[in-house]
């Protein structure tokens, strides 16, 4: 009666709470009850899961569950903000090591698996092997461990399809040859691993956030394949649940920079030289100024938009950026952020930064909503943001980056961008805002920039 | 193709709709909050862990097991506690 009924009841329940807790984030009024109720689902399928009749020994269990959950803790405290993409990439990671963990221990049961079970197995393997090595690439480039600009060679595509037909055959193989299993089964571990390393390796800098979000997807996928393996539908329900929610992360990812995720994945953006030199002869020029300069501007000003972009992350100028706020409104200067979908190296990336400033968030703007206020607007203050307020996306067919949704900056009447050099952002491109006749630029470190402003402004 | 496999199949599918209309609702300012929450979530491998250790299968089983369910858990303390810190930050 408890086996058959209250365990799985116990594990329906944790899956509602999942969903419910899912479901208050849908505002950053309720989202952190929210959290908490996803929690207790976890607890409620943990206390599930220890009280069956199948589990007789507890001592390593006890250990596990402190040890991981103690590791996990310290992460989550020690943490910076500007470092939770990282963070994030290897919790992912850690989350496919341990699909692929099981489905392994599955293996080694004692019992040989059914051929459903092994292909299950095979495939759960396979996806938590690419979850975990792919995350770990993703860390690496992410903490500056491994060099951020794409290094494809030749044929990675190739290698990688062959490597996903090696672990099919391997499967295959392993069915028809029971006795030879375990070599097959630790061949398909290592092939995914491969593959999983080869998959994220060339896709670099503001392609980061799409692989991220797939990666996340990824994570849920595996939980669901090993729920498949142990039928567990604890496993199959939440499994899909992150599954979805990184699709949905990765979709509107592509969305915020006009590709396909075919295109990030496997083909990355390619820079024309061609538009480089194409000038016309024409030497462009771009303003620059001091920020002692801007007083008046700013001044005069009725309504700012600040645009952060990575470049905000790395200088740390969100609390600065802040300050700024302040400032402005004291003049009563209305102050508005406007948040590109795929600004930074995550989803919402910005928007934490920004609240961890004590930026409220309801200054924070999305795209299309912001965009019509340009035009209404005094100054746009760009700060490390490139790519995503590149006008040429709307006009320039030439453009590696035509078509891609962008922050229309160049419509207010001044745009300031900071910036610590003329050098192009990660794609590489040009950008003509930098010369338009609004536009005067700021050398150097944004947080430093920053807080010159706040001074003269005081 | 066997009874029980097939109602998974069911509710799988059927969760894949209800994940996707649940988090179609995520305002994208706690995209990042969504990532690292729904990131714990899939540490519910942890289940698989736990009954991996503690069923007596053998020795490797259970010390692949152990480390799944560290891993698991590492995802699980740490993404719930990461994802509380981050929300509490977002205020109006």
């Amino acid at each position: 009666m408890f086996q058959e009924i209250i365990i799985p009841i116990i594990y329906l329940l944790s899956a509602v709470f999942f969903i419910l807790g899912l479901k208050q984030l849908s505002h950053p009024r309720t989202a952190p009850k929210g959290n908490t109720t996803a929690a207790v689902g976890m607890l409620m399928a943990i206390v599930g899961t220890v009280l069956k009749t199948e589990i007789i020994s507890y001592e390593l269990i006890i250990v596990g569950l402190i040890v991981g959950g103690a590791v996990g803790a310290l992460f989550a405290k020690r943490v910076e903000m500007t470092s939770m993409p990282q963070l994030v990439a290897l919790f992912n990671g850690f989350g496919g090591l341990s699909s692929l963990l099981v489905a392994t221990a599955e293996v080694y049961k004692g019992s040989l698996p059914a051929t459903f079970t092994l292909s299950t197995i095979s495939l759960s393997i396979l996806i938590g092997s690419i979850t975990f090595s792919g995350s770990l690439v993703a860390f690496a480039k992410l903490q500056g461990l491994m060099r951020g600009k794409p290094l494809v060679f030749k044929g990675t595509q190739i290698f990688n399809g062959l490597l996903i037909l090696a672990v099919i055959v391997m499967t295959v193989l392993s069915i028809l040859n029971p006795d030879q299993l375990f070599d097959y089964i630790l061949w398909i571990i290592i092939f995914s691993l491969v593959v999983g390393y080869y998959f994220v390796v060339p896709i670099g800098g503001a392609d980061m956030p799409v692989v991220i979000a797939l990666l996340n997807s990824f994570s849920g996928v595996a939980a669901t394949a090993t729920g498949f393996i142990i039928q567990n539908d604890a496993l199959i329900i939440s499994g899909a649940l992150v599954g979805a929610s990184g699709i949905i992360l990765t979709n509107i990812m592509c969305k915020g920079m006009n590709r396909t995720i075919w295109n990030v994945l496997f083909v990355g953006i390619k820079v024309s030289t061609s538009s480089a030199t194409s000038g016309e002869g024409v030497q462009k020029t771009a303003k620059s100024y001091e920020p002692e300069d801007t007083v008046v501007i700013f001044e005069n000003a009725k309504q700012v938009i600040i645009v952060p972009g990575y470049g905000m992350a790395v200088a740390q100028a969100q609390h600065m950026c802040h300050e700024l706020e302040k400032i402005l409104e004291e003049k009563s200067v209305t102050v508005k952020y406007a948040i590109h979908p795929v600004a930074g190296r995550m989803p919402g990336h910005m928007n934490v930064l920004l609240a961890e400033a004590n930026v409220s968030y309801d200054k924070l703007y999305d795209l299309d909503q912001i965009n019509p206020e340009f035009e209404q607007t005094d100054v746009a203050l760009v700060i490390g943001a490139n790519d995503v307020v590149n006008p040429a996306a709307r006009h320039d067919k030439s453009s590696p980056i035509y078509g891609m949704p962008i922050l229309d900056v160049d419509k207010s009447q001044t745009v300031f961008v900071l910036k610590r050099s003329m050098n192009p952002g990660y794609a590489g491109i040009d950008n003509e805002l930098f010369y338009n006749d609004n536009t005067i630029m700021i050398f150097g470190d944004a947080k430093d920039t920053v807080s010159r402003l706040i001074a003269v402004l005081k | 193709m066997n009874a029980q496999l097939l109602v998974e199949v069911y509710v799988f599918v059927l969760a894949i709709f209800v994940g996707f209309e649940v988090i179609t609702k995520v305002p994208p300012t706690l995209h990042t909050p969504l990532m690292s929450g729904s990131n714990a979530i899939s540490g519910i491998t942890v289940v698989g862990a736990l009954l991996a250790t503690g069923s007596g299968y053998g020795e490797l089983s259970t010390y692949l097991g152990l480390a799944a369910i560290i891993f698991a858990m590492i995802n699980v303390v740490g993404g719930f506690m990461v994802t509380q810190r981050m929300l509490k930050m977002f205020k109006k």
